[in-house]
């Protein structure tokens, strides 16, 4: 395996398998494209998900602000639905009313609408309720430039063959520097429940490793039953994700946008990404991460010359007389 | 495990939705009360989580840091202690996901703090040492390496405990990875171990009467003159590394208060190291030979302070959690303590009392610990507030737009 550092190793686009040192019949890099648009909150990928890699069930509650009862990514929620209820329509006033794209469709379920909506429905205002449902299914970002893997003291986080990033359990020492490292809060050390293997090391996504090995759709992508979840190679969903940006534009839904598909951003660009309806934090992202080790050369220099200040000093406290 | 859940997950969201209007009072108040203006609290997996809006909500930013400290409540989100001179700064409008934390805080115990205090300790001791060996002064130079030493040992038991897997701790030595201060870390204690190690040796050896030492140990122990000042003198060569790689340990992170300080906290480090290191050196060494020490301790203290000031003035509002709660009580201990040890010590120079010494040194030590616990507490508080994730990067985004690399020749997409 070749050792070098190319210009953007730290910073920029990159394709991060080629980078590691993999060879030239190398996969093309995989990743997930999470349409959130047509997220239907079944949290039928959290049960795959779990099913598959074998991760412990462990404290659901509600958090008693909405539908979510898995909170957040972590040791042992590799894919996470939020939720998220807003007073605000789907599709802007007067727009895409003829592409037959709706903000909702009546499925003619019974409702019990909530206070007052009868009266506005009543006088004819407006066949659509004042409010939307956000859902999204979170995941790993497998980065192009993944801070868990840079400071990851014991080369346990490595870079796949696709693009990924994977924790090598029998190889993680738990020392947890990868927690704070991400920039998405994603990765965590294991510390529940008793007895569940892996206590005690970092667990996050593979993109199921072993599944991709075997030329299988991971378990989440493939449970989705809207294809909210879609796998496969990076730069074509990437174009995918365009598409239906603008087809969701010319629909009227302006608020959709995409988050992570940029190589240039902070973080290279993510092998998972989204088109999410609203801000990134609504959604528990973070509005524009950076990778911290684009800094690093930066921290090394600013350590190097405190160090010398301190050899200095400590040299100018010796100097002058002796007992 | 919620309280304050009066109606079932239907009536709740259609509450939200009849309440959750951007920019009025109720939200401001909601979002700023550290209860919450209903009371609604969730216990998550990290313990009591505020329940806040995911829509926007108004906080104080320097009023925060001014009501901090006053009650444990508001030690988190000072913000709900309102008025002061809130208006001196433009208010922070943020959002996120029902106030749930976006990164996570490390894993980390009260192991590691101690262990940057410890770090610098056997660092500035070791540099201490060499000096005195250099210049003549016995006393500092043994107690300089035994201190030392016993730092040293004791942080090595601190990094291993604070594992989540203990027993493989040697897989710290499967690679050597610029990219990980951690691993750095582990390279620069391993050399450094090694020579302070060979010094101390060579210290014991000059203490233990031959009679003592079985005759097959005694032709090593006639070669431990031979390392006895160059190892010392390399330890301290390597030693202002372990002092201050500590820094980039913590800002090589998304931890929002350690990241934002990467700039002086390797300094704050170094002054705190020699100011730490210099009052052990005051409390074991005598009077006569301190003077060096004497002085590295007054320079350090000024220059953490000075430099732990700087930091605060360009970390913007990641530096409210430098003032809240315990990392802003551990802060005002550690300013208060280096600054009495030094005005201490300057007297205890000038009047040679070995009783001024021995108390300034202390308070010199327990203000460096202070300082440790105190930026080490003020990260983690402000991993677990979505506010010093969001706020920042909202504001580069106004002041700069979005971080692009140069090289970028796709255009920004939506």
């Amino acid at each position: 395996m070749s050792w070098t550092i190319s210009e953007n190793s730290f910073w920029g686009p990159l394709d991060p398998a080629a980078d590691a040192g993999y060879d030239e019949d190398r996969p093309k890099r995989k990743g997930f494209f999470t349409d959130t648009s047509i997220c239907i909150g079944c949290k039928a990928c959290e049960v795959a998900c779990k099913e598959w890699n074998d991760v412990p069930a462990d404290h659901f509650d509600m958090t008693a602000t909405s539908y979510d009862n898995s909170h957040s990514l972590n040791a042992n929620q590799w894919r996470h639905v939020a939720f998220i209820e807003q007073p605000k329509r789907l599709v802007t006033e007067g727009e895409g009313q003829d592409s037959g794209l709706r903000g909702t469709v009546d499925l003619g379920m019974p409702t019990v609408p909530p206070t007052g909506a009868a009266e506005q429905l009543a006088n004819g205002a407006d066949d659509r309720p004042d409010f939307r449902w956000l859902m999204s299914s979170d995941v790993c970002k497998h980065c192009t430039h993944a801070a868990c893997l840079d400071v990851c003291p014991t080369g346990s986080l490595f870079r796949t063959e696709f693009g990924t990033v994977v924790v090598q359990d029998d190889i993680c020492n738990g020392c947890g520097y990868c927690v704070p490292a991400c920039p998405y809060g994603v990765i965590e050390r294991r510390k529940a429940p008793d007895g569940a293997k892996n206590v005690g090391i970092a667990q996050k996504c593979t993109l199921c490793y072993d599944r991709l090995d075997a030329g299988q759709t991971p378990a989440c992508a493939q449970a989705c039953p809207t294809q909210s979840i879609q796998y496969g190679d990076v730069e074509e969903l990437r174009e995918r994700a365009n598409k239906r940006v603008e087809q969701l534009h010319e629909a009227g839904i302006m608020d959709a946008r995409l988050y992570g598909n940029d190589p240039n951003d902070g973080v290279g660009g993510t092998g998972a990404f989204f088109l999410l309806l609203d801000e990134p934090e609504v959604y528990g992202f973070p509005p524009d991460p950076v990778v911290t080790t684009k800094d690093l050369p930066a921290m090394y220099k600013h350590a190097v010359a405190a160090a010398g200040a301190l050899l200095a000093g400590a040299a100018v406290a010796f100097l002058g007389r002796r007992p | 495990m919620t309280t304050g859940r009066s109606t079932g997950p239907e009536g709740a969201g259609i509450e939200g939705a009849g309440t959750e209007g951007a920019g009025t009072q109720d939200q401001v108040n909601a979002a700023s009360d550290p209860l919450g203006a209903d009371g609604a609290n969730a216990v998550g997996r990290d313990g009591p989580i505020d329940v806040r809006s995911q829509t926007t909500a108004t906080v104080g930013t320097r009023g925060g840091r001014r009501g901090s400290g006053e009650g444990g409540r508001g030690r988190r989100r000072g913000g709900g202690r309102r008025g002061g001179d809130r208006s001196m700064v433009p208010e922070a409008e943020f959002t996120s996901y029902y106030g749930r934390p976006i990164v996570k805080p490390s894993p980390w115990e009260a192991d590691i703090p101690a262990y940057l205090f410890a770090g610098g300790l056997a660092a500035g001791s070791s540099i201490l040492a060499a000096g005195a060996d250099l210049t003549g002064r016995p006393a500092m130079r043994r107690s300089g390496r035994f201190v030392s030493m016993g730092a040293l040992g004791f942080s090595m038991v601190a990094l291993v405990h604070d594992l989540g897997t203990p027993s493989r701790f040697y897989n710290m030595l499967r690679v050597a990875k610029p990219t990980s201060p951690m691993s750095m870390g582990t390279w620069i204690l391993s050399a450094y171990g090694a020579f302070a190690g060979a010094a101390t040796a060579a210290e014991v050896g000059r203490m233990v009467p031959r009679r003592w030492v079985p005759r097959l140990l005694h032709r090593p122990l006639d070669l431990l003159p031979y390392a006895d000042r160059p190892a010392g003198v390399l330890a301290a060569v390597v030693a202002p590394a372990v002092a201050s790689y500590t820094a980039v340990l913590l800002s090589d992170t998304a931890t929002p208060s350690w990241h934002s300080a990467y700039r002086e906290l390797p300094f704050v480090f170094v002054g705190s190291a020699a100011a730490a290191s210099s009052g052990m050196a005051m409390v074991t060494a005598p009077v006569a030979e301190a003077g060096p020490a004497r002085r590295l301790a007054v320079a350090g203290a000024a220059f953490e302070l000075v430099m732990e000031h700087r930091m605060e003035q360009t970390m913007g509002i990641t530096a409210e959690p430098l003032h809240e709660g315990k990392a802003g009580r551990l802060m005002r201990a550690s300013k208060a303590l280096t600054v009495a040890g030094a005005a201490g010590t300057l007297l205890a120079g000038a009047r040679r009392s070995r009783a001024l010494s021995v108390l300034s040194g202390a308070a010199l030590m327990v203000g460096s610990a202070c300082t440790r616990f105190g930026v080490f507490e003020a990260g983690q508080a402000s991993a677990m507030d979505p506010k010093y994730t969001v706020v920042p990067q909202r504001e580069r985004l106004e002041r700069e737009g979005p971080v692009r690399h140069p090289g970028s020749t796709t255009p920004p997409v939506s």
